[in-house]
């Protein structure tokens, strides 16, 4: 099946397998590797990124619903000259990651979060992430992360 | 904070500096092993037993081969016929340890639910997965053995050429004179005897496992790219198991997404994808799901910990004894039959002990997933078992826990302090921690409040937890692993280059996955040769690039590899004192080297900055007579000793009694590990640390059925916990630098865990205590809570009634 996708500003159309997973396309067919798979329950929340907007796992849609969609992952978050995101600059100074893997959908969970609630607090945060879970960091310093990023 | 050292002049060191480490893996530059893209490559999947101990009768793989994508299918018998032998375990704790002959794949038996007995190596994963299905395995099941004392009974034997299900029985029995446990006891004017059971846990990195191995057909060489914490481990191991010379053996650890002792093992996909990708002289890679790496990975803890406290009048220690029964689960992993005796030499906490000590571990295999080292390994079920018994030693003492700790704590003014185990203590001040601990909590606050929430007949009780550890850590001196028979040495290795632009490289044989080696490596080059953080990059993770090296595991990293890189930072630090003094025509011993510069002693004005030396050394024009142009140095350190980080953690609590639910409302943790060199990562350490091990306490526990099947392999099931179910943490440090290293460092990954699940346990017992709960099983779910409860006032009720009729 064809599918035709935006990612990051560019559009992308491939054929693809109807049963591979919108994180599978991502991952293998765009090329894009920074949307990391952590699970098989979509529990972790690690694939998250956005679709048309929103905070999607990308292991709970397949590539054909994404079909005409807007997607930006982790690669889409920096400006173009290289300057990092607020969110990804307030992870780095709050030391919101160890391994980083958990870290691409974190922050693009955390940004979402964001938008929907300007001023969260931290009872907020950490409600509005629980989808999304961490082995390294116990949480406290992506919630000061997302914090701090809601602060400025 | 308590600075208890004469700080010197560091410009930095104890900086909170922003990790090198975090642009690549912010923005999803950095590639861990499942990112890399090799064209070629065929996927393997591996087929995993159903059941949980069974004989294979046939495996048949003709239906696979002939599936679309399929390049190939093995069973079991073929596989093992493509290594050397099998798999390794590398710690024979004793001479006579059992330890079962275990394969990549299974050939005769399976002897665990997941236990791989045949694969398959096709274009696409998906094509690999499908064609599993196609795989016909013929068993006849057999009755699981999953209960530890059932085991130990021998009435259904595992692995049947071992005849018994036992695989050792390791002692340590320390006394003065002989007899001197018994009379303790005999003695005591309090004894305490408890049981404890360290659930199983599963290690859950949030990374799966993930290996590609590269092969180069017609030149021999083999790259293997796997996400493992010991690249340097694992090429010895490949090379021996595969016979593919060690010179041609090269191991990549690219980024890697937490470990926790879970990726510091020789996997049979690791040596399958090696083997495979050599006789199919293409690249082979595999991937695992999360519900298999429940299952194939391994888990963590699984003891049963009998420990009896003997104590005088006042409540100073006077005897220990202890017995653990350690699940080895199906296979002795890499280091799996060394876990307790890590514990073993802890099981007297921080505490002063008389040589009368008496420990044994018998460990067993059941048919359940393979343990081994899991974050803290045996360290934290040492420390839980004593500080759980503290606390109920207190309680028959009618005593405050926190002042019976302090009644036995080790002094101060003791350190070094030779403990009863005949190891080192290198430094160590438990009253401060203790202090700035209580004054964080708000001790005495607390209890004030406590005494008035918790009347009869509340349902909201309030309950404080104390817990006090020691972490032995930096694995370790050569000698004394060698004295516990582990299979390797505990130094590590370093080289230091300064290039001729004098921008820095520091090569190390540690392998970070998520601790900022490559930061804080910088900043011990840095503060030594006077740099920038910046102007230092640190190799590190392929054995192609930093050839030796024992990798990261035990804490170890900083107090040996941290020094290591110090070590060779004088090295160099010598040479281009050498240099700058034939060019300054000065004596070296009149050079001061400060700030990245040498000095004359009183004449100022002759300087040579390290960066004319490194220059100097390049290009070789004008060197001293005899000496090797560049300026490099490399090491080999092995530390004096382990080192030995220490902290007091507390936690409050407040539980509902109609629900069972548990409330953290404060959790404070301080953990001294000596001179930092970057608080914004030990921070990160303790916090991460601390959460996994009151993970243990309240919500993780691998959960198998009487058949030996894994009911919660999905992380929907496996309760790794979130931000919402967690709560702050509040951090104290006081600086005890150890003596036994130029940088005065400990280790400090594993501290937050050890000191966590008890601190957080005494406190729900502590709340339930007045309900006549002694003790509850890990984890303190709502449903574990509520049935304590239950049953305390079952008993309460029974005995009450007795006494009146």
């Amino acid at each position: 099946m064809e599918v035709s996708v935006t990612v990051n500003g560019v559009t992308h159309t491939h054929d693809v397998e109807p049963r591979t997973l919108l994180v599978q396309y991502i991952r293998e067919q765009v090329g894009l590797t920074g949307t990391n798979i952590g699970c098989d329950t979509s529990s972790c929340g690690a694939c998250t990124i956005h679709l048309d907007g929103e905070a999607v796992k990308s292991c709970t849609l397949l590539a054909v619903q994404a079909d005409g969609g807007s997607i930006t992952t982790i690669e889409g978050m920096a400006a173009a000259d290289g300057t990092l995101h607020p969110m990804q600059q307030a992870f780095m100074e709050n030391h919101g990651l160890q391994c980083g893997y958990c870290t691409p959908g974190m922050v693009m969970a955390a940004t979402s979060l964001l938008q929907e609630n300007p001023n969260p607090t931290e009872h907020d945060v950490r409600i509005g992430l629980e989808g999304n879970l961490c082995r390294c960091t116990g949480y406290h310093n992506i919630v000061q992360s997302v914090l701090a990023a809601a602060a400025k | 904070m308590t600075m208890t050292e004469d700080a010197p002049a560091r410009t930095v060191l104890g900086q909170r500096l922003l990790r090198k480490e975090d642009p690549a893996l912010l923005t999803g530059e950095a590639k861990f092993t499942a990112d890399l893209v090799v064209p070629g490559a065929l996927h393997l999947a591996v087929l995993r037993s159903p059941y949980a101990h069974a004989t294979i009768n046939s495996v048949d793989v003709s239906e696979a081969l002939a599936a679309p994508g399929v390049r190939a299918a093995y069973a079991g018998a073929e596989v093992a016929a493509m290594f050397t032998g099998p798999l390794p375990c590398a710690w024979p704790v004793t001479a006579d340890m059992k330890n079962p002959a275990h394969f990549p794949l299974a050939v005769t038996k399976a002897a665990f639910a997941g236990d791989g007995v045949a694969c398959v190596l096709a274009d696409s994963a998906a094509a690999a997965k499908d064609a599993l299905e196609l795989i016909k395995v013929d068993y006849t099941p057999h009755e699981a053995v999953t209960n530890l004392e059932d085991a130990l009974s021998d009435r259904v034997v595992i692995h049947d050429e071992l005849g018994t299900n036992k695989s050792y029985t390791w002692d340590l029995k320390i006394e003065e004179t002989e007899g001197q446990v018994d009379a303790a006891f005999a003695t005591a004017a309090y004894t305490t005897k408890q049981r404890f059971i360290q659930q199983r846990l599963i290690p859950a990195a949030m990374e799966p496992r993930s290996v590609l191995a590269v092969p180069q057909p017609f030149g021999g060489d083999m790259t293997l790219y796997s996400t493992t914490q010991i690249p340097h481990i694992l090429k010895i191991f490949v090379a021996v198991l595969t016979g593919i010379p060690e010179h041609q053996m090269r191991v990549i650890a690219p980024a890697v997404g937490g470990g926790f002792g879970s990726k510091l093992n020789v996997y049979p996909e690791e040596v399958l994808c090696t083997a495979l990708a050599r006789k199919h002289k293409v690249p082979v890679r595999w991937t695992e799901d999360r519900s298999e790496a429940s299952m194939s990975t391994i888990q963590g803890r699984a003891q049963i910990q009998d420990i009896e406290l003997a104590a005088d009048a006042d409540g100073r220690l006077t005897g220990i004894r202890v017995r653990l029964i350690g699940d080895m689960g199906a296979y002795l992993q890499l280091v799996a039959p060394g876990v307790p005796l890590l514990g073993a030499f802890l099981y007297a906490g921080v505490y002063e002990l008389p040589k009368a000590y008496d420990f044994s571990c018998t460990s067993v295999f059941t048919n359940m997933t393979p343990t081994d080292a899991y974050r803290g390994a045996g360290r934290p079920e040492a420390t839980y078992a004593i500080e759980r018994s503290m606390d109920a030693l207190a309680t028959e003492m009618g005593i405050d826990p926190l002042e019976l700790r302090r009644r036995n704590f080790i002094p101060k003014d003791a350190f070094p302090y030779e403990a009863f185990t005949g190891l080192t203590y290198d430094s160590g001040d438990h009253d401060a921690a203790a202090t700035v601990a209580a004054e964080l909590m708000g001790y005495d606050e607390f209890r004030a409040r406590q005494a008035a929430q918790n009347v009869p007949g509340a349902t909201k009780l309030l309950g404080l937890g104390v817990s006090t550890y020691f972490e032995m850590c930096g694995l370790a001196p050569s000698r004394v692993l060698a004295s516990l028979n582990y299979g390797a040495g505990g130094w590590e290795a370093a080289t230091v280059r300064v290039l001729p632009t004098n921008r820095v490289q520091v090569v190390t044989g540690t392998a970070p996955h998520g601790q900022g080696h490559e930061t804080s490596w910088s900043m011990i080059a840095a503060e030594k040769l006077g740099v920038d953080p910046a102007d230092v990059d640190v190799l590190h993770s392929d054995t192609a690039i930093a050839p030796y090296g024992l990798d990261t595991y035990g804490s170890r990293s900083l107090p040996v590899g941290g020094v290591a890189i110090a070590n060779a930072c004088d090295g160099v630090i010598d040479k281009a004192r050498q240099i700058a003094a034939h060019q300054l025509e000065a004596n070296p011993d009149d050079l001061e080297f400060s700030g990245g510069v040498f000095r004359v002693a009183g004449s100022p004005d002759r300087e040579m900055p390290l960066a004319a030396i490194a220059w100097a050394a390049f290009t070789a024009h004008d060197l001293p007579d005899g000496m090797e142009p560049n300026l490099e140095h490399s090491t080999h350190y092995d530390p004096p000793n382990f080192s030995w980080p220490f902290g007091t953690h507390m936690c409050a609590v407040e539980i509902d009694t109609e629900t069972g639910q548990v409330e953290v409302l404060k959790y404070v943790a301080v953990d001294d590990c000596g001179v930092q060199v970057n608080p914004l990562i030990v921070d990160g350490q303790v916090h991460g640390g601390v959460i996994q091990g009151l993970a243990q306490a309240l919500y993780e526990g691998a959960v198998y059925d009487t058949d030996g099947n894994l009911k919660n392999s999905t992380l929907a099931e496996y309760l790794v916990p979130a931000a919402s179910d967690v709560p702050p943490i509040t951090l104290g440090h006081t600086v005890t630098p150890s003596p036994t290293n130029q940088l005065g460092v400990k280790g400090v990954g594993e501290a937050g865990t050890i000191g966590a699940a008890p601190a957080v346990i005494n406190a729900v017992v502590d709340a339930l205590s007045g309900l006549g709960v002694r003790d509850i099983d890990m984890p303190a779910s709502p449903n574990n809570v509520w049935h304590a409860i239950q049953a305390a006032r079952a008993s309460t009720t029974s005995s009450t009634h007795g006494g009146s009729q």
